[in-house]
């Protein structure tokens, strides 16, 4: 029998499954997208937003690297706001409520639309081997389907388990299976699991909040897009409700903790710290008397309210008992109850940085299953794996992001260096060149590295080259102008006006001094359009900064150009205590970077490791 | 992981020495010299060859993994100092197998592998090795039980609290979270910039000790400079004649003043030179007697010093033994020089007390760096949270730079360094 054949197969159809089929067709390589139901292919499983700090610069990567994650919000999205608008770019992020169906919509027509992409419906209950290499999948009907990568992007359908109160059922999301066979599957490979949880909020009927009473939140007046190709919103906008919880809520939370699926006993994996459940809030947070409830419409054409703040696993008569508690919920009626649910991961530091399982080659994994949360984290995975199952079918080396150029280089390298101990989800923080990896930058940091991996279409490259030339060309045209410091504190700078003269870029590199007030001392600038404008200002501005981190980035990358070959024996290394040879023999670092950054490493221990990398018959000294 | 071995004490004949053995082999390795041994003591033994003859009868020291120096398992072997008995223990110890002599450095290199020292530790390991003065041991010994370490360990906490607050402004904008960081963060940060500061002063002081002070002897050519050099140093430094413009170039003469390391100085005395090598070493020696920690300024009866002096300065009549006069020294008969001696540590100490644990060029510009960063961080928080991401950038570079004091980051260089300096054994 003559098998269909792919070059890549991806297991699953949310967020990071649709990215990785996406950029594997971009690529020109041909996919099977395997869901269990093609209906629920992009779909917003928790809250009916996308982006916000951290994960908005994520999305902007994806774009930057022609991904469909942004443009989708940008049809979808139904208030944008740009949070932190008041300080620095590097620290904006993009955010979007969208309206679910129409996110969905979108995203299911990019994979529908998308060449080389084939849609397969059923249920992954084996992986096909050779040796210890996988090779393809077999269905629940019998069918085989062969491909030299996998990409298992299965999210919490991995011995998934939802608990409502004390009522737990198996389930990946509300009223789908989960994939335990698979997941028996996985056990045969004997990877390092744990168990994680999380929550969603009971949703509301929007038709029966009382909103006249409560405070609303605008979107921005200037919404700004996520994509990179996106001109303006096309949705129609809506407002958001605030409200709050009070004393009475938390009374009656209290008085039913016993009930609740996480404070009785039922629940064993760890939640997020970032995103507690109501029931954590009230417990741990007992001296507050209030805590604030975004109610977030799921969409245009839908009733459904998402309450934002109040996720939960109490039984519904005790939801009920509480939403109506809250000022305007007084007659909320409850469309689908709050629930918490807990699934197997993988530890990721059994990948490497190109996602693929270090033991098992063929096989890559992406998105929730390797312990991370969100839409934003999951499609950036997606796209990593898929990228690198294609290089992989095409026998090119894996191609790595790095901490130096992107929020994605940061999480994979958090993710497989130190492993996860609550559901990972992206914060700017995390990134130690964040002024360099703004959100407005991603795509002179990452375009032309995508176009070079193949993954950029056509008509974006031509967009974004035009874009670089016209940045160059003002940039030039700044560095040649000069301006004095009287003329410029003349314009509304607290420049001393007795300073040296400066050329144009020093002087946008000033917080006080935007590309209009140059524009208006220098008629010539009065042709570059806004965007262009506010960009080569933003850049200028951290020049300083980024500047002074060159040193580290340029260490960062020496370390990490230093690959440790797969045979490389860390047993032989006197010198290293036996505990962190057994740690490093155990997680095999891909480079001399990602062994630095491991838990318990020594400086020492790095120099030992290079200089036996340098020279393969060095006695340790 | 291999064994290693070797003589902890000076090489020649002595009283006792001490040969060292530390890894996974070393109670085993003596063991077959000296017969089946406790797991953790000390026992007296017959230690012998591999033929059963005997090479010496000594002290034998345990220690277990994890609590010896090196953190490995540890045998101490304490031998008669003899130059035949030693080498016949180390020639014993290096036929067997899975052992081999220790390269330098290489105990002190496991001990900061295995976690027993930090970066800082290691540094004051080499300078208590290296201690000439009682000034040098102290100090030495308090950067060896890890003071700079334990600042560093708080100046970090704080930063990282402070950075940690400023986060929580920019990661979680849309929470229920304080608003107003201000105050909270500034109070941090100016406790430990404060603290900083005072270390970063007595840096300085701490780098002298280390190194020694430099007194400067000055005064008009013949005055008696040099005779009163060779007067302090006790042997003949300086050439003396009663040519004036005898000393050309600056002769350094290193002593232990009362505890105090201290590199004398002599100058050529000043005048208008007509040889212009003269001119040059005149030249030279003001350049350095300005530069130096202290001057004494010698003059003859009733004159003023020919360089302006420093407000420790001291100002001595020369010749004292031929004018009779009071407070003066005679470099010649020795009078006035043991009060001239205790005027001089007298200056010096009341600067020591002053000393911090940051001893090095290395830790004053770690210090003075992260200082910088933490000043500017405290300028942009003036500016309101507009700019939160860039004092984050200041504190975050602050704490990679107090980092680096104990060692955590940029140790390729300073590792070569430091354990280039050590002996075998040490």
């Amino acid at each position: 029998m003559k098998h269909p054949t792919f070059d890549v197969l991806v297991v699953g159809g949310g967020h990071a499954g649709c990215e990785a089929a996406l950029v594997a067709g971009r690529m020109g390589a041909r996919v099977g997208l395997v869901t269990l139901d093609q209906r629920n292919v992009g779909v917003m499983s928790c809250n009916p937003a996308i982006g916000g700090l951290g994960k908005g610069h994520l999305v902007r990567e994806i774009d930057a690297l022609d991904g469909a994650m942004g443009r989708v919000a940008d049809v979808a999205g139904i208030q944008f706001r740009l949070l932190n608008r008041r300080k620095g770019p590097a620290v904006q992020g993009p955010r979007a409520q969208a309206d679910r169906a129409s996110y969905q919509k979108a995203m299911r027509a990019e994979v529908a639309n998308a060449s080389g992409v084939f849609l397969i419906e059923g249920e992954v209950v084996d992986l096909v081997m050779s040796g210890e290499t996988v090779c393809g999948l077999i269905l629940g009907d019998g069918a085989v389907l062969s491909a030299r990568s996998v990409i298992l992007t299965t999210g919490t359908f991995l011995r998934g388990v939802i608990h409502t109160g004390d009522v737990s059922q198996p389930g990946g999301r509300v009223g789908e299976p989960p994939s335990c066979r698979l997941a028996q599957r996985l056990d045969g490979f004997n990877l390092p699991l744990g168990r994680l949880k999380t929550g969603t909020p009971p949703r509301l009927d929007g038709r029966t909040i009382d909103w006249d009473c409560l405070e609303t939140q605008p979107g921005d007046e200037d919404p700004v897009m996520f994509s990179f190709l996106s001109n303006g919103v096309t949705a129609r906008q809506v407002r958001c409700g605030i409200t709050h919880t009070n004393p009475l809520t938390h009374d009656i939370i209290r008085e039913n903790l016993v009930k609740s699926a996480m404070y009785g006993g039922h629940i064993s994996g760890v939640g997020p710290r970032y995103c507690p459940s109501i029931e954590d809030k009230v417990v741990k947070f007992a001296e507050k008397t209030a805590h604030q409830i975004f109610l977030e419409p799921e969409g245009l054409d839908s009733h459904t309210v998402y309450p934002n703040g109040i996720s939960t696993s109490l039984p519904l008569d005790v939801q009920e008992l509480y939403v109506r508690s809250i000022k305007g919920l007084e007659a909320a009626k409850i469309l689908q109850p709050g629930y918490a649910i807990e699934y197997d991961f993988v530890d990721p530091r059994a990948l490497d940085p190109s996602l693929a399982v270090k033991s098992i080659p063929g096989l890559f994994l992406a998105g929730q299953i390797n312990g991370t949360t969100g839409y934003e984290e999951a499609a950036a995975q997606g796209l990593v794996a898929g990228l690198n199952a294609v290089r992989r079918v095409r026998d090119q080396p894996p191609l790595f992001f790095s901490r130096t150029n992107s929020y994605i280089g940061v999480m994979i390298d958090d993710l497989v260096t130190r492993g996860v101990t609550e559901p990972y989800r992206m914060f700017t923080s995390r990134a130690e060149f964040r002024l360099a990896l703004r959100a407005d930058n991603a795509d002179q940091r990452l375009t032309a590295f995508g176009r070079n991996a193949g993954c950029i279409g056509e008509s974006r490259w031509i967009e974004f080259s035009n874009k670089m030339a016209l940045i160059h060309q003002v940039k030039a045209k700044l560095i040649e102008s000069s301006f004095s410091a009287r003329e410029l504190a003349a314009s509304g700078s607290a420049l001393n006006p007795d300073g040296p003269n400066r050329d144009g870029l020093a002087a946008l590199a000033l917080t006080d001094v935007s590309f209009e007030q140059i524009a208006d001392l220098r008629p010539v600038f009065n042709s570059v359009a806004p965007a262009i404008g506010s960009q080569v200002k933003r850049d200028a501005l951290y020049a300083y900064y980024i500047d002074r981190q060159a040193k580290d980035v340029e260490s960062l990358t020496r370390d990490e150009s230093l690959a440790i070959p797969v045979e490389f024996d860390f047993g032989s290394i006197g010198g290293l205590s036996v505990e962190l040879q057994q740690r490093l023999t155990g997680s095999r670092p891909a480079t001399v970077g990602h062994a630095a950054r491991m838990e318990g490493m020594t400086p020492a221990a790095i120099l030992l490791i290079m200089a036996h990398l340098r020279k393969p018959s060095f006695k340790s000294a | 992981m291999d064994t290693i071995f070797a003589q902890a004490t000076a090489a020649g004949k002595a009283g006792l020495a001490v040969v060292r053995i530390s890894g996974p082999d070393a109670i085993a390795s003596v063991a077959q010299m000296a017969g089946p041994l406790p797991r953790v003591g000390r026992t007296l033994r017959r230690l012998r060859d591999r033929v059963g003859a005997l090479l010496d009868e000594g002290l034998v020291l345990i220690f277990p993994a994890g609590q010896s120096f090196t953190g490995e398992e540890t045998v101490e072997l304490h031998l008669h100092g003899g130059t035949a008995v030693v080498a016949g223990v180390l020639r014993s110890l290096g036929d067997q197998v899975g052992l081999r002599p220790a390269v330098a450095g290489e105990f002190t290199r496991r001990a900061l592998e295995n976690g027993r020292l930090d970066l800082a530790q290691v540094e004051g390991l080499a300078d208590l090795i290296d201690a000439e003065t009682e000034a040098q041991r102290r100090q030495a010994a308090r950067v060896f039980t890890g003071a700079l370490g334990d600042l560093a360990g708080r100046w970090r906490n704080a930063l990282i609290r402070a950075a940690a607050l400023i986060a929580v402004t920019i990661d979680f904008v849309d929470e229920d979270v304080p608003v107003d960081v201000v105050p909270e963060v500034s109070s941090l940060i100016a406790t430990v910039v404060a603290e900083m500061r005072v270390e970063l002063a007595g840096a300085r002081i701490a780098e002298r000790i280390r190194d020694g002070f430099e007194v400067a002897i000055v005064g008009l050519p013949n005055v008696g400079k040099s005779t009163l050099l060779n007067r302090l140093a006790q042997r003949e430094a300086a050439i003396t004649s009663e040519y004036a413009g005898t000393t050309r170039d600056v002769i350094e003469v290193r002593m232990d003043l009362d505890g105090l390391p201290v590199t004398l100085l002599d100058t050529a005395g000043l005048r208008t030179a007509e040889d212009p090598i003269e001119g040059m070493g005149i030249a030279l020696g003001i350049k350095r007697a300005q530069a130096a920690d202290l001057r004494i300024h010698l003059v003859s009866s009733g004159e003023a010093p020919i360089l302006t002096p420093e407000a420790d300065d001291l100002i001595i009549e020369a010749k004292a033994d031929l004018r009779g006069s009071v407070g003066g020294v005679s470099g010649l008969t020795g009078l006035g020089v043991d009060r001239l001696i205790e005027q001089v540590t007298d200056r010096l100490r009341g600067r020591v007390a002053s000393a911090g644990v940051a001893m090095r060029e290395r830790h004053r510009l770690a210090l003075a760096a992260g200082v910088e960063n933490i000043e500017a961080a405290q300028k942009l928080l003036a500016g309101g949270p507009e700019v939160a991401d860039l004092v984050a950038e200041e504190l975050r570079v602050a704490v990679v730079e107090i980092d680096s004091l104990v060692g955590k980051i940029d140790v390729e260089t300073i590792l070569d360094e430091i354990f280039a300096r050590f002996c075998i054994g040490k």
